[in-house]
């Protein structure tokens, strides 16, 4: 059998069977492998432009607090989160917006008018009008969003929010 | 002698697989038909859904609160999740059919006399606990069709005299169909079940190997 040029019928019955074996194995095993990765490939739209009102309604100087929320959907559960800016509105009509949350442990901070500072309630941290540390134990300033995550459209206050 | 073979041989030298290979599928058995494939078929079938069923426990959740949404996400969020499932809740009647079937054909063929007496006592627990998979896996979508099939299904059990309540009690885990029921219900069917199931189908085929499968009867059988 070996000495003839054509194949024989047990090597052809073997190569058919490791083709079909193969694309069944492909047919099987891709679905499979696409389901149990199917969570990572999914991509998540955290990142909008969040609507803050007209900008009249922040007085110069003054921070004012934003509360909004952002929800999201992991699988079926669905979590809503929290947020909260201070908006500065500086007398050139161009704003900055601080976040409320403290670089130290995540407490949200308070304006304090009497004083001109952030307070945080936790351990007492103060932050300048434009978020820097004045006292206490923060790391670094209260985030802000850059020039670029801010802006005004006929009038209305618009932030982008992107996940942390 | 090639790479390839001398790499076989090594291993068969100390794990002895052509021995197994041997003794296993290269058995001596009578002229059959095709009535005799249905034991295979329905161990085939039990590979597919545990395989199916590891890939549904990626997702699924049993709990009254996420049952119900996990499936739904795996039906229409996850990529082929569709599939995986669908092939799970087919192929659970497809095994109920054929393991029916397969006790069938070895009553009517006589296939369960001497020596083959434990074989089919095993096959007796491997049928109960094929319809026990059935059962336990109905309750877990944890839709209003499950919720009242095992409502009916316990209270059944319920009717036995004296114990029934009892017995009733402890498949759903109090009085009423609850989280608990769904959790146990879980748990037997995706542990206690398929470790009887694995064990039991070891004895079966053990003693399949050792006997060897009787033959068609004939007229003077």
């Amino acid at each position: 059998m070996s000495q003839t040029p054509h194949m024989g019928r047990r090597e052809f019955v073997q190569l058919v069977t490791g083709f079909v074996g193969a694309v069944m194995g492909a047919v099987i095993g891709l679905p499979a492998i696409g389901y149990l990765i199917s969570p990572a490939t999914k991509r998540r739209q955290s990142e909008a432009w969040i609507p803050l009102g007209p900008l009249e309604n922040y007085p110069v100087g003054v921070p004012t607090l934003f509360n909004f929320t952002r929800s999201k959907v992991n699988g079926w559960e669905k979590t809503v989160n929290s947020y909260g800016v201070f908006v500065v509105r500086h007398p050139d009509d161009s704003v900055t917006v601080l976040s409320n949350v403290c670089t130290h442990l995540a407490c949200r901070v308070n304006w304090v008018p009497e004083n001109q500072w952030f307070l945080c309630p936790c351990h007492d941290a103060q932050f300048g009008l434009d978020g820097q540390v004045l006292g206490g134990p923060p790391p670094r300033p209260l985030d802000s969003y850059t020039q670029d995550a801010v802006k005004i459209e006929d009038g209305n206050l618009f932030i982008f929010f992107k996940e942390a | 002698m090639s790479t390839w073979q001398k790499l076989l041989n090594w291993f068969d030298e100390r794990l002895g697989l052509t021995t197994i290979y041997s003794t296993v599928l290269d058995r001596k058995v009578p002229k059959v038909n095709w009535w005799f494939t249905l034991g295979s078929a329905s161990m085939i079938l039990f590979l597919l859904q545990g395989v199916t069923g590891v890939m549904l426990t990626v997702y699924y959740v049993p709990s009254p609160d996420h049952a119900y949404d996990s499936i739904n996400y795996i039906m229409n969020e996850v990529a082929f999740g569709w599939l995986i499932r669908g092939i799970h809740h087919w192929g659970a009647s497809l095994m109920v059919l054929v393991v029916f079937a397969h006790m069938l054909r070895t009553f009517y063929f006589g296939a369960f006399k001497y020596p083959r007496e434990l074989t089919w006592i095993t096959g007796v627990f491997l049928l109960l606990c094929t319809v026990g998979m059935g059962f336990t896996g109905y309750l877990l979508p944890w839709n209003q069709r499950a919720f009242w099939a095992t409502t009916v299904g316990t209270s059944i059990a319920g009717a036995v005299p004296f114990v029934g309540e009892f017995i009733n009690e402890v498949l759903r885990g109090g009085t009423d169909l609850s989280a608990l029921t769904l959790a146990r219900f879980f748990s037997v069917h995706i542990w206690w079940l398929p470790a009887a199931i694995i064990a039991l189908i070891g004895v079966h085929m053990y003693m399949i190997i050792r006997l060897g499968i009787s033959s068609v009867p004939t007229k003077e059988d």
